[in-house]
């Protein structure tokens, strides 16, 4: 009888043709532009015509001549490992503990969540205004506390670690709340049953609640890594252009700057399908590693 | 005796959850006292509040006297509204299309949006800024051209999520409430507005708020299609901050908490919705 409701076809086309003709020409059209521009030889955004490079493949040879590729993509691949430890490991425990305390829980998660909703690049000046040399919170504090040097928290040697501490605080609320949600699916009666065979609490964490988060968990990982890899806001207005000395680069930031700064737009082009490939290949592994299971 | 144990642990557990608790709110807190301190005392003494001697509005006449902050937030709020608007009525209709309606292309379709939803903004946003160029409403002097090449591709970049994320909702809506409404004669897109829409209200609002929340933060797309300072959103009018008054630090401070304060306050009023719609479909980072 449902069915007939929408026997009449004709109102499909009214329905779906605006939404999909924005993702077909804002999303698709670009994103084949994208790759046959990164064979092209562009030098300004807007410009239309432009001749092939010679050889064709020029920017794919760059790629692997570029120091600066280098270091993106190591400073990324420790973006990720950062964001899988920090952020998925950081929310776990916080989500394990929250778990399992009576009240002040809904606090708690309106408190973590909160730094996701603020512009990255609001937080990016607030933690420029923390790490300050001369002298932000972090040094007046470590003064205070009777350490007599100031650190400079942008020199090369700790810059990685003060661009990347922010990232990972801002995201672990996101991934403590998927958590929480996960926990709060598991029934109450498991948790009983193994208090009254005299489990402690730390072994019903450790076998009823880690085993049953498996797949959540796995979802956190894959949503870790592909979150690394898009990062830009907060690496780009507390280090600009890789400062100091292009060493703080993303594969993001990266490309943005060859594209914007640089003026090198189809070397740009190029970065940006490399960051694709970049983001479906480590999705891949992260998928082999962390197999879903069926409880 | 046991009980006793108990209660050490517990106040264990909200020892260690409290401190984070601290990291999350006292840097803004921090931010917004020393906001109403002068420079010099920002670096010396930015752990006491600002009162008596300390305190002072020089920032924040500054901010409003050097910065077109409002015009940034007329900015800001009329795209990110357009993007939320469209997004949601778009994403709506091709969702509500996708679940009750059975047609060939279905299952292209909807793998189609899912895969959309993978494309970084990196990998699209050169062409789309040339696509734009030559349709000739990016790089402009035009305002309502120049919000419009923003707003195209905020919406486009939210659309995948909107409708992964609605048809969930939709598909888990009883049919026979639009069966009664086909019954009195309504049409297909009269149980859209009047039975569907209504019934899933709180799913649209999160949504909404979610698209708003993406596109006023989103600072990359920003970068590219705002070139001129009276059409700087908020966070593009931030990011420049940094290059024009690098080292007044109060002014800094000031125009963090002018933009971190609004978003607070929507969050405390919304925080059920917002976190709901940024975790419903967990698939966007």
């Amino acid at each position: 009888m449902g069915a007939n409701i929408y026997k009449n076809k004709k109102p499909l086309t009214v329905f779906l043709l605006p939404a999909f003709l924005f993702i077909i020409v804002y999303l698709y059209y670009p994103f084949f532009m994208n790759v046959i521009n990164s064979f092209r030889k562009i030098k300004t955004l807007g410009q239309m015509q432009a001749q092939w490079n010679d050889p064709w493949y020029t920017n794919y040879v760059e790629l692997f001549h570029d120091p600066v590729v280098g270091i993106s993509l190591r400073n990324t691949l420790i973006m990720m490992v950062v964001t899988i430890i920090g952020q998925v490991g950081i929310a776990l425990i916080l989500a394990l503990l929250v778990d399992n305390i009576k009240t002040g829980a809904k606090f708690f998660r309106t408190v973590y969540f909160f730094p996701i909703v603020i512009s990255a690049t609001a937080l990016g000046l607030l933690f420029n205004l923390i790490f300050l040399y001369d002298k932000g919170m972090l040094n007046q504090f470590l003064e205070s506390m009777g350490k007599t040097s100031l650190t400079d928290w942008k020199s090369e040697g700790i810059a990685l670690f003060t661009m990347m501490l922010p990232v990972m605080w801002q995201y672990v609320g996101f991934y403590f709340v998927i958590l929480i949600t996960g926990l709060n699916n598991i029934s109450e009666e498991l948790y009983e049953s193994a208090a009254i065979d005299g489990a402690t609490r730390f072994q019903r964490v450790k076998y009823i609640s880690i085993p049953l988060l498996h797949n959540v968990i796995c979802t956190c990982v894959v949503l870790a890594v592909t979150g690394a890899l898009k990062v830009f806001d907060l690496p780009w207005t507390m280090f600009p252009n890789g400062m100091p000395l292009k060493t703080t680069f993303l594969t993001g930031t990266y490309m943005y700057y060859q594209t914007m700064i640089a003026k090198d737009v189809d070397y740009g082009s190029t970065l940006a399908i490399m960051l694709v490939v970049l983001g479906v290949v480590t999705s891949r592994i992260v998928n082999r590693i962390f197999k879903e299971k069926d409880y | 005796m046991k009980k006793k144990k108990y209660s050490i642990s517990s106040a264990l557990i909200y020892l260690v959850l409290t401190v984070w608790a601290l990291t999350t709110i006292y840097p803004i807190l921090w931010v917004v006292q020393n906001s109403f301190k002068a420079k010099d005392k920002i670096l010396s003494d930015s752990f006491s509040l600002p009162v008596g001697d300390l305190f002072t509005l020089a920032n924040y006449r500054r901010a409003f006297g050097n910065l077109n902050i409002f015009g940034a937030y007329r900015n800001s709020i009329f795209i990110s509204c357009m993007v939320a608007l469209v997004v949601v009525v778009l994403a709506g209709m091709a969702s509500f299309a996708l679940v009750r309606y059975q047609f060939r292309l279905r299952g292209f379709l909807q793998s189609m949006v899912v895969a959309a939803m993978m494309f970084p903004v990196f990998a699209t946003i050169i062409p789309v800024f040339r696509m734009e160029a030559g349709w000739g409403i990016a790089n402009t002097d035009s305002w309502g051209l120049t919000m419009l090449s923003v707003i195209l591709p905020q919406i486009a970049g939210n659309l995948s999520f909107a409708i992964v994320v609605l048809t969930g909702f939709i598909r888990g809506l009883p049919l026979e409430l639009e069966e009664a409404a086909y019954m009195e004669g309504c049409n297909a897109f009269q149980i859209f507005f009047k039975v569907v829409v209504p019934l899933t209200k709180p799913s649209f609002a999160t949504v909404a708020i979610f698209s708003f929340l993406w596109s006023y933060n989103d600072l990359f797309t920003q970068m590219f299609f705002l070139r001129t300072k009276d059409m700087w959103a908020i966070t593009r009018l931030l990011n420049e901050l940094t290059s024009m008054e690098g080292t007044n630090y109060g002014l800094m401070a000031a125009a963090v908490t002018l933009v971190v304060v609004p978003v607070v306050i929507v969050y405390i009023f919304l925080q059920k919705y917002i976190i709901k719609g940024m975790t419903a479909g967990a698939v966007k980072g």
